[in-house]
């Protein structure tokens, strides 16, 4: 067959196997295969299945009727978003930390800002991890050529500094013994291992990113799942706009998890070793390699910041977190140990000396249930697998009978 | 990051005006600059993605992630609608958030070690997006223009003097070659033949070409093609980017796709798809499901495609009344027959951006200087067609005032 003569780009052949959740729907569609008749319930994939609320659906409505209308109209957008839109993220979950509209960059996702920020870092910066973590971060970090190979026996991908979270540590991590690298990317509340860090603890990961330089890529995309006390945003860290860009998202908590909308806070005081503004770098890359955020997106998230809409939010993450419960009650009736879960959508369960791509496999076979294996989020998610939360109220009990009959 | 020479082009026209509105609070402005659609979406294609919003309320309409790649029902209909008999699988159409964004993730998987050819002028973004991946040497002053030119890219000149359509003898050979046909901002369509040849040129070369048909509905008649699949081979050396922005007004709804066909091959013989669907799925999830429920609107019935094209074809009204205008001055003017920009030279010799800027402060009229899109694009400015019929007629009243 003809070939071109273009190469390969190498750090794309450097990745191992597809991205995780890929992953994770081919085996679901090779058992369904086998067993079409097989009732798959879904805990795997972190894919929210309830309706979105109307008040933020009958936004999206009359903004797509508007387009029809010469006054209703728009065209291209601000590539940072809509000046409402970010006036109303501001004031919703910035108020009083110094964060104002013209920091919020709105864009179509995490996922999708995590890898803008990343071609905006390039090629020649260190990053470290929790692990384990959403792959995302590493997945990215390896395709824009910043680390080596991977290395098959200790899981990890040279050049990347990989922090340990577990339970030995209270899933945080021991910053005495981390090297200092130029960006430090921190979810909390975590996704996988559900796990919130305190302020006490920010507080250390905002002086340890202060007295390296570092850059806090900190991802807050589960933030309105906390139920306790823990910081909501790292700009509730004193000194954390220096340090700190935060990236956010309506995915969880509004449902948008196919409409596609989301936000980054670049504040104008986090600065470049040279004293460039990374803000003005990363305006540049949102008006090159992006075009904003669907228009109607951004109406459901006016919507969605309304006083009803807030409401009808909060009314759809304490459902999920419902639901959260009742798998957390499964599993600890059951005798394992199980973590995360109080401020976040996932529970991390330990299955101790397992491997964990063989506990999804017999999860699967088993009960029909689809989780995700620990090891699929780093070498440190190996002997946990996550259950995840989202799932019409019947099928999460189904799904916890089912367990509770596998591994009774 | 360092490497870029100012801002990206729109943001400083778009700074311009502000600048220009303030000094002038009452004046009408014009804008035939930014290339920014203006007339109202069809409603068969509002009305669908109302409903699609509304059923997301729904338990049996609520959707979640879709496929990175875009949901089957609208890779299917661009298969079908956009390809017929060109065998183009659903399978090989990718869905994105429009050509922009496709740019920046083709970029990054090509990776830094390609070298890139581009028209010279042409659409910024291939160009900036290479830089940013690290693909170029710093920048130079062109002596000729006074423009700048990227190290290591190879620029096509397209002027009048080869017909908009590069000397492909005298062009070095690139990894990938940028091709944007109709062309932005010259407004040339290539004919049959003109890609015939490119794409022997990138066989020959072992090249892939990264054709760019945002603008495929305004070619006007049968003997230019709209696609790059309409010439044989072009399967195994073309990845095709297209967009719903100027097809159908979704320029802030934001919708377009990406074409990789099966037999378009790396140099160690792996495929450049499974490459693309790896970014996809890593550095993107999916277009929004409402804009695609609007796309599938604007293909699935003739009512739809009707609808959409009775607005391009407004838009191309507006060209001809802006060709005409230009022709009845006795400007050298290009474009317009295939396309919704007018490429032309309003004063011989003079620079662009002083161009630009003379017009804009005598008529209050935006438009883009062709600098803006190259060194070749020196000495031009590009007139854009989206407006209401009205402003654009009253654009070329004041223009006729001035230059006459």
């Amino acid at each position: 067959a003809y070939t071109t003569k273009v190469s390969r780009n190498a750090n794309i052949a450097k990745l191992q196997a597809g991205y995780l959740f890929p992953e994770i729907a081919r085996r679901r569609a090779a058992h369904l295969l086998k067993h079409p008749d097989a009732k798959i319930i879904s805990l795997g994939i972190g894919d929210t299945t309830e309706p979105i609320p109307e008040v933020i659906t009958n936004a999206m409505a009359e903004r797509a009727h508007a387009l029809s209308t010469v006054d209703g109209y728009s065209g291209y957008g601000a590539e940072q978003g809509e000046k409402k839109l970010r006036a109303a993220i501001a004031a919703t979950y910035y108020a009083d930390l110094g964060i104002d509209e013209t920091d919020i960059f709105v864009s179509d996702g995490a996922k999708c800002d995590i890898s803008r920020l990343q071609v905006l870092f390039g090629s020649k910066v260190k990053i470290a991890v929790q692990d384990p973590s959403y792959p995302a971060y590493v997945d990215s970090s390896v395709i824009m050529g910043q680390t080596d190979l991977y290395q098959q026996d200790v899981q990890k991908y040279g050049n990347i500094e990989y922090m340990r979270c577990s339970p030995e540590n209270g899933f945080f991590p021991d910053l005495s013994k981390v090297p200092r690298t130029d960006i430090i990317f921190f979810c909390s509340p975590n996704n996988p291992t559900g796990a919130a860090a305190s302020r006490d603890q920010l507080t250390q990961l905002v002086k340890f990113a202060k007295d390296n330089g570092s850059i806090i890529v900190y991802d807050s995309a589960y933030a309105m799942y906390i139920s306790d006390d823990s910081p909501k945003s790292i700009f509730e860290i004193p000194g954390a706009k220096e340090v700190a860009l935060e990236t956010a998202s309506f995915s969880k908590y509004a449902g948008f998890t196919g409409v596609r909308l989301g936000w980054t806070v670049v504040p104008k005081e986090l600065l470049f070793s040279d004293g460039h503004p990374v803000a003005k770098d990363f305006n540049r890359i949102v008006c090159t390699s992006f075009n904003g955020a669907s228009t109607i997106s951004q109406a459901g998230g006016l919507g969605c910041l309304s006083p009803e809409g807030l409401k009808a939010m909060q009314d759809v993450v304490g459902f999920y977190k419902e639901n959260t419960k009742i798998i957390v009650d499964t599993f600890e009736s059951l005798g394992f140990n199980v973590y995360g879960a109080k401020n976040a959508p996932y529970v991390w369960v330990h299955f101790p000396d397992r491997n964990s791509w063989d506990v999804f496999a017999e999860i699967l076979e088993k009960a029909n249930v689809v989780t995700t294996p620990g090891s699929g989020f780093g070498p440190g998610g190996e002997g946990f697998v996550r259950v995840s939360a989202f799932g019409h109220r019947e099928n999460i009990i189904e799904a916890a009978r089912r367990l509770k009959q596998l591994y009774k | 990051m360092e490497k870029l020479q100012n801002g990206y082009l729109f943001p400083e026209i778009s700074m311009r005006r502000e600048a220009h509105e303030k000094k002038y609070p009452d004046a009408k402005v014009i804008s035939l600059g930014i290339g920014d659609t203006t007339q109202p979406i069809p409603s068969i294609v509002t009305s669908a993605m109302a409903e699609y919003s509304l059923a997301l309320s729904t338990p049996e309409g609520y959707q979640g992630y879709g496929p990175e790649q875009g949901q089957k029902s609208l890779r299917k209909a661009i298969a079908d609608v956009v390809y017929p008999n060109m065998g183009i699988r659903d399978t090989e159409v990718f869905i994105s958030d429009g050509a922009q964004c496709d740019i920046a993730r083709l970029q990054m998987m090509f990776g830094r070690d390609v070298t890139i050819a581009v028209q010279d002028p042409t659409f910024p973004g291939y160009v900036d997006n290479g830089v940013i991946m690290g693909q170029t040497g710093p920048a130079a002053v062109d002596e000729e223009s006074g423009g700048s030119r990227y190290a290591g890219i190879e620029y096509m000149r397209c002027a009048p003097e080869n017909a908009f359509f590069p000397d492909l003898s005298r062009v070095r050979r690139t990894d990938v070659i940028f091709f944007c046909s109709p062309n932005n901002p010259t407004g040339h369509a290539a004919s049959r033949d003109q890609l015939r040849q490119l794409v022997d040129f990138a066989r020959r070369n072992g090249s892939i070409v990264v054709f760019d048909s945002a603008y495929a509905s305004y070619v006007s008649g049968d003997d230019k093609p709209r696609s790059i699949y309409e010439v044989p081979g072009a399967r195994e050396v073309a990845i095709e980017i297209s967009s719903f922005s100027k097809f159908a007004g979704f320029t802030g709804v934001r919708l377009g796709w990406a074409v990789v066909p099966d037999e378009l091959l790396y140099a160690d013989g792996t495929r450049v798809a499974r490459d693309f669907d790896r970014v996809v799925t890593t550095c993107f999830n999916g277009a929004s499901s409402v804009a695609q429920a609007g796309g599938l609107a604007c293909l699935a019935t003739e009512e739809g495609r009707a609808a959409v094209a009775r607005v391009v074809a407004g838009y191309k009204e507006n060209a001809r009344v802006l060709v005409d205008t230009f022709q009845a001055l006795g400007k050298e003017v290009y474009g317009g027959d295939d396309s919704p920009y007018v490429w032309v030279r309003l004063f011989p010799g003079r620079r662009s951006w002083d161009v630009f800027a003379e017009i804009l402060e005598k008529t209050h009229v935006i438009t883009v200087p062709g600098s803006g899109f190259g060194p070749g694009g020196e000495g031009f400015v590009r007139v854009s067609a989206f407006n209401s019929r009205d402003r654009v007629v009253e654009a070329c009243a004041r223009l006729t005032s001035f230059l006459a």
